[in-house]
């Protein structure tokens, strides 16, 4: 191998042969044939092929270590393109290191048995022994493979479908294509087209489609031979009509295929030629790939593939024996048998029509499509999944006292996770005093680093030395403090909001701690969530985060354009209070603006009272103009920077609507937007702290009036519902049209109770205490709504399940309390009390039907729209919007002509739309 | 196979039309793309039956919009 010798070559030697590294084999598969000739990239994956390509990159870094320790001399490379393909048998001989020939994995004394599977000539895994191949150390070594020489060949099972085809397509005899020359042009030409279209996979299945077409009989229209079905006996087996193929057989037949049909199939006969899909030649992974772990007793533990290569290595043994000694054909097809099943194992330890090899605990092994395949797997698990250090996670809970764009870090947490910073001139005796109070007293340091990498722990013992040593060059690893940028997430990642940069204030407690104004775009609540801290370790990504990523920078959803962060709870609620009653004396105002942040009072009026629209006025720009809507549809105006109408609620402030919030973003910018939300939010937060905020039973009283005109929409209904039973039964009830007269009854009887409820509801709106606190959240959009209110003090109303009354329970019954064939509501759901006088047994009964379903509604739902939000997102990860208005996806294909129909970007709109009057209005 | 209802007449079926000759040159010079990059849609695709579309024409489908009101959408014909 070349490249054992590459390692012992002088450095001037090893530059000038560096860029020719790749070996110069003629069969080396990186140099020859071209892009798309080859197999499709699934087809390939199966370890053999990669193989060589693997070999070939190892090459130049291992090689190239030595050298650019010393002095570092850089050898660029360009990859023009890449191949997929087989390898063939011969090729696997030659970049084999050892032939493997007993299942023997060591000696007495321990040490690896040549001509086993764990030889040292595949690699090394010992600390103290030297690779014989490459005659590096443990780590050094990457290891290499090893062959085995299959007694008789077998199927890999992943060409199964491949040779299918193959034998499908062509003739027994002469191997080639059955498609007559003349009409050879034409399909080649077809089947180009279907590539482009459909890729290698639809091509070979047209190739079927079309010889079938074609309706040549079954003879070769080459050689005339008589062609018999070939179908497939799942897992390996092919079989001829009612004769099976011997994998000796079907290699032979693909042996015929001329390399100008091979062609045809998609198979470029430079890098795949047919009969290498058979099995004559085993790569052996190095054991670098399959290492043994030694276990707390001493005893070692193989990996799983070692022990699936000790069984093939074993079987192959014994089959070789009995050839030799000319054993009864149907021992030898028995083991021939055995041995296809522990490759087939090999390869993928899920075949469906297998019993999966076990270990002797019972659990399957893990063989190679096993370690590649799923989400445990190598690449959703080990390449799209990355762990890393400088990260926490724990429980969040909020504080409404740290801003928008902090984050609470406990102290704890603190001291475990580090930012580096450079030692300057200037900063020296700054860090040395981190230095000095180590890893036990904040704020200090964890560890220095050497210029040349080398980490050191700062210990009560290594603090001198290390203080001592310090210099420009060096970095000190300081714990967090307050105003360190940090990147903080919570799962699932929906959208980009998931993951914000917020800056760090260090606080007592155990929990990571957030303005609850961010619970949003988090969605993130406080029943015992969890969330994570990354610190960002050099100075572009801590640069990058801090401009691209900060809260305030996301405020307004690039999905709905309006912000996604806003007041919620007791802020609404105080907002809406302050500005609809307050009457504050100025010096009760002054404290609350004090409290709020603002520092600027000049602006409250100088009354001896002021009310609730002065003080939220004084938190405005000056030059701030705005007309919109509350919730109840009254106009807000705020002029000149003064709220001169209107009342505050959900509907400026809140998450999702919050159009006083988007006016001010477009207006003034997201730090300003940002700095006033913390403010308004403090406000309504401090508002209800000084006036107090609870709720009385009495909230929910209704006068007596109002019970009355409720008790009578209700009888009305239930008799208007009790004439319809009875013209049903006496068969008088017209049904509608396309229905059935049971039908048209349920559908009626459904009406009328939802007629008497919304009455009901109506009559709460109307009649129900004002301006209680109560009212004060539902009114604010802070909480709850009318309905609520009603259900609580008029009338619960219909329990519905599935869209209908509810029919369960018994035989012609709901319940036993009722009687066979009782359609009356109280029946089937209908909740007459509410919830302030207390539900009756069977209402209540009733209410938990409806409750328990859409528990488990919820529960069965969201991972179901997970997994179509995942496919969603994987499909659509490349589309891009292109300059000239259209979506495109990564290969240039047109998905729309115009984005989202209107070429609106959404994130600057409002709500989708753009305000082109304003647009007038505002322009000279 | 004769389809036994005209989908053309249906509510929810937008306005499919053969674009001419220039005005697919025009679209894919617009766009400056060759017709491989075109949306797809079946020859086959009862919506078309009517307007005997061959491999290769562009089909122009007029459809109502929530956000643009109505809003033009181009389909290259392809086999099956
Ligand atoms: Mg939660
Ligand atoms: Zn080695
Ligand atoms: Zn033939």
């Amino acid at each position: 191998m070349p490249k054992a010798k590459a390692s012992e070559e002088t450095k001037k030697e090893l530059k000038e042969m560096a860029p020719e590294a790749a070996p110069e084999e003629e069969e080396v598969l990186l140099k020859s044939g071209d892009v798309g000739a080859g197999m499709t990239p699934e087809e390939s994956a199966a370890p053999s092929a990669g193989a060589p390509a693997a070999e070939a990159a190892g090459e130049a870094p291992s090689a190239k270590r030595e050298s650019v320790m010393a002095t570092p001399q850089y050898i660029f490379k360009q990859v023009s393109n890449i191949v997929f393909g087989v390898l063939s048998p011969k090729l696997l001989k030659k970049m084999a290191s050892a032939k493997v020939v007993t299942p023997e994995l060591y000696d007495k004394e321990g040490y690896p048995v040549d001509g086993g599977l764990m030889d040292i000539r595949l690699g090394v895994i010992d600390p103290g022994l030297r690779c014989k191949t490459c005659g590096c150390k443990l780590k050094e070594c990457i290891g290499h493979f090893g062959y085995i020489e299959m007694a008789r060949p077998v199927v890999h099972i992943k060409f199964v479908p491949v040779i299918l085809s193959l034998l499908r397509s062509t003739c027994h005899e002469c191997g080639k294509i059955l498609i007559p020359k003349e009409k050879l042009e034409k399909s080649k030409s077809i089947l180009e087209k279907i590539e482009i279209e459909g890729g290698l996979r639809a091509r070979r299945k047209a190739i079927k489609t079309i010889i079938d077409s074609l309706k040549a009989g079954n003879k070769c229209s080459h050689c005339n031979a008589k062609q018999s079905k070939i179908s497939l006996e799942k897992p390996t087996t092919y079989m001829e009509g009612e004769r099976r193929l011997s994998p000796i057989e079907v290699r032979a037949r693909l042996e015929k295929i001329p390399d100008e049909d091979a062609m045809i199939f998609g198979i470029n006969p430079a890098t795949v030629r047919p009969e290498w899909l058979i099995l004559t030649v085993l790569p052996v992974p190095p054991v670098t790939m399959r290492p043994s772990i030694t276990l707390e007793t001493g005893e070692r533990s193989e990996d799983d593939l070692t022990h699936k290569l000790g069984d093939i290595v074993r079987i192959n043994q014994r089959l070789f024996e009995n050839i030799n000694a000319g054993a009864p054909e149907i021992i030898i097809e028995d083991l021939w048998d055995l041995l296809q099943y522990h490759v087939t194992t090999f390869f993928d330890n899920d075949v469906a029509q297998l019993p999966p090899a076990r270990h002797r605990s019972g659990q399957p092994l893990k063989t190679l499509t096993e370690r590649i395949k799923s989400k445990e797997g190598r690449i959703r698990h080990n390449l799209a999944g990355k762990r890393t250090n400088f990260c926490a996670r724990t429980v969040i809970s909020p504080d409404p006292f740290i801003k928008v764009n902090e984050v609470g870090v406990p102290k704890v947490i603190a001291m475990k996770v580090t930012v580096p910073e450079v030692v300057q001139p200037w900063n020296m005796a700054y860090l040395k005093k981190f230095v000095e109070r180590g890893p036990g007293t904040y704020p200090g340091a964890n560890y220095v680093v050497r210029p040349d990498g080398k980490k050191k722990k700062i210990t009560e013992e290594t603090k001198e030395a290390a203080l001592e040593e310090l210099q420009p060059g060096y970095v000190v690893e300081r714990h967090l403090m307050d105003g360190d940028i940090t990147i903080f997430n919570r799962q699932p990642c929906l959208h980009r909001m998931s993951t914000m940069c917020h800056k760090v204030k260090v606080l007592p407690g155990r929990t990571l701690r957030l303005n609850p104004t961010v619970c949003a775009p988090y969605n993130a609540d406080f029943d015992g969530d969890e969330m994570n801290l990354h610190v960002p370790q050099t100075e572009e990504s801590r640069a990058e985060a801090e401009i691209l990523m900060q809260v305030q920078t996301q405020l307004i959803s690039p999905r709905y354009g309006l912000p996604v962060i806003g007041c919620l709870q007791d802020s609404l609620s105080g907002s809406y209070a302050l500005t609809k009653f307050a009457e504050l004396s100025r010096e009760d105002a002054i404290q609350l603006l004090i409290r709020a942040g603002v520092t600027d009072v000049g602006k409250l009026p100088n009354k001896k009272t002021v009310n609730g629209r002065e003080i939220f006025s004084v938190m405005m720009p000056d030059d701030f103009n705005f007309e919109g809507e509350s919730r109840s549809g009254a106009k807000i105006v705020i002029k000149d920077g003064k709220l001169v109408e209107g009342v505050i609620d959900e509907k400026s402030l809140g998450e999702g609507s919050g159009f006083l919030l988007r006016a001010l973003h477009r207006q003034y910018g997201s730090q300003t937007t940002i700095d006033i939300l913390y403010k308004v939010f403090t406000l309504g937060n401090e508002y209800l702290q000084m006036t107090g905020f609870s709720i009385v039973i009495s909230d929910f009283d209704l006068p007596s009036i109002a019970q009355e005109q409720i008790e009578q929409a209700i009888v009305e209904a239930e008799n208007e519902i009790q004439t319809l039973i009875q013209q049903f039964h006496e068969g008088k009830l017209e049904a509608f049209p396309g229905r059935s007269v049971g039908e048209t009854l349920e559908f009626k009887i459904l009406e009328l109770l939802n007629k008497a409820r919304n009455k009901a509801g109506q009559l709460v709106k109307e009649h129900a205490k004002k301006d209680t606190d109560t009212r004060i959240m539902v009114d604010s959009g802070a909480r709850g709504n009318i309905l609520q209110l009603s259900q609580i003090s008029a009338i619960v109303g219909q329990q519905a399940l599935r869209g209908k009354r509810i029919e369960k329970g018994y035989r012609g019954r709901t319940l036993s309390c009722f009687k066979k064939g009782d359609i009356s509501p109280l029946a089937h759901g209908f909740v007459r009390s509410n919830l302030k006088k207390g539900l009756s047994p069977q209402e209540f009964f009733f209410c938990n039907i409806t409750g328990r379903d859409s528990l488990m509604d919820t529960a069965l739902r969201t991972p179901k729209s997970g997994y179509l939000y995942r496919r969603l997102a994987n499909a659509m990860q490349d589309l891009r919007v292109e300059y000239d208005g259209t979506v495109r996806d990564a290969t240039g294909k047109i998905i729309q002509f115009k984005y989202g129909e209107d070429s609106v970007d959404v994130s600057r709109s409002e709500n989708g739309k753009i305000n082109i009057q304003r647009i007038i209005d505002t322009t000279e | 196979m004769k389809a036994k209802y005209d989908v053309t007449k249906h509510a929810l079926v937008p306005k499919h039309a053969k674009a001419s000759e220039k005005e697919k040159k025009d679209l894919l010079e617009s766009y400056n793309i060759t017709l491989h990059q075109l949306p797809r849609i079946l020859k086959s695709d009862p919506a078309i039956d009517h307007l005997d579309a061959e491999e290769g024409d562009v089909i122009r489908i007029t459809r109502a919009s929530p956000t643009a009101g109505e809003t033009v959408f181009y389909r290259r014909v392809i086999n099956g």
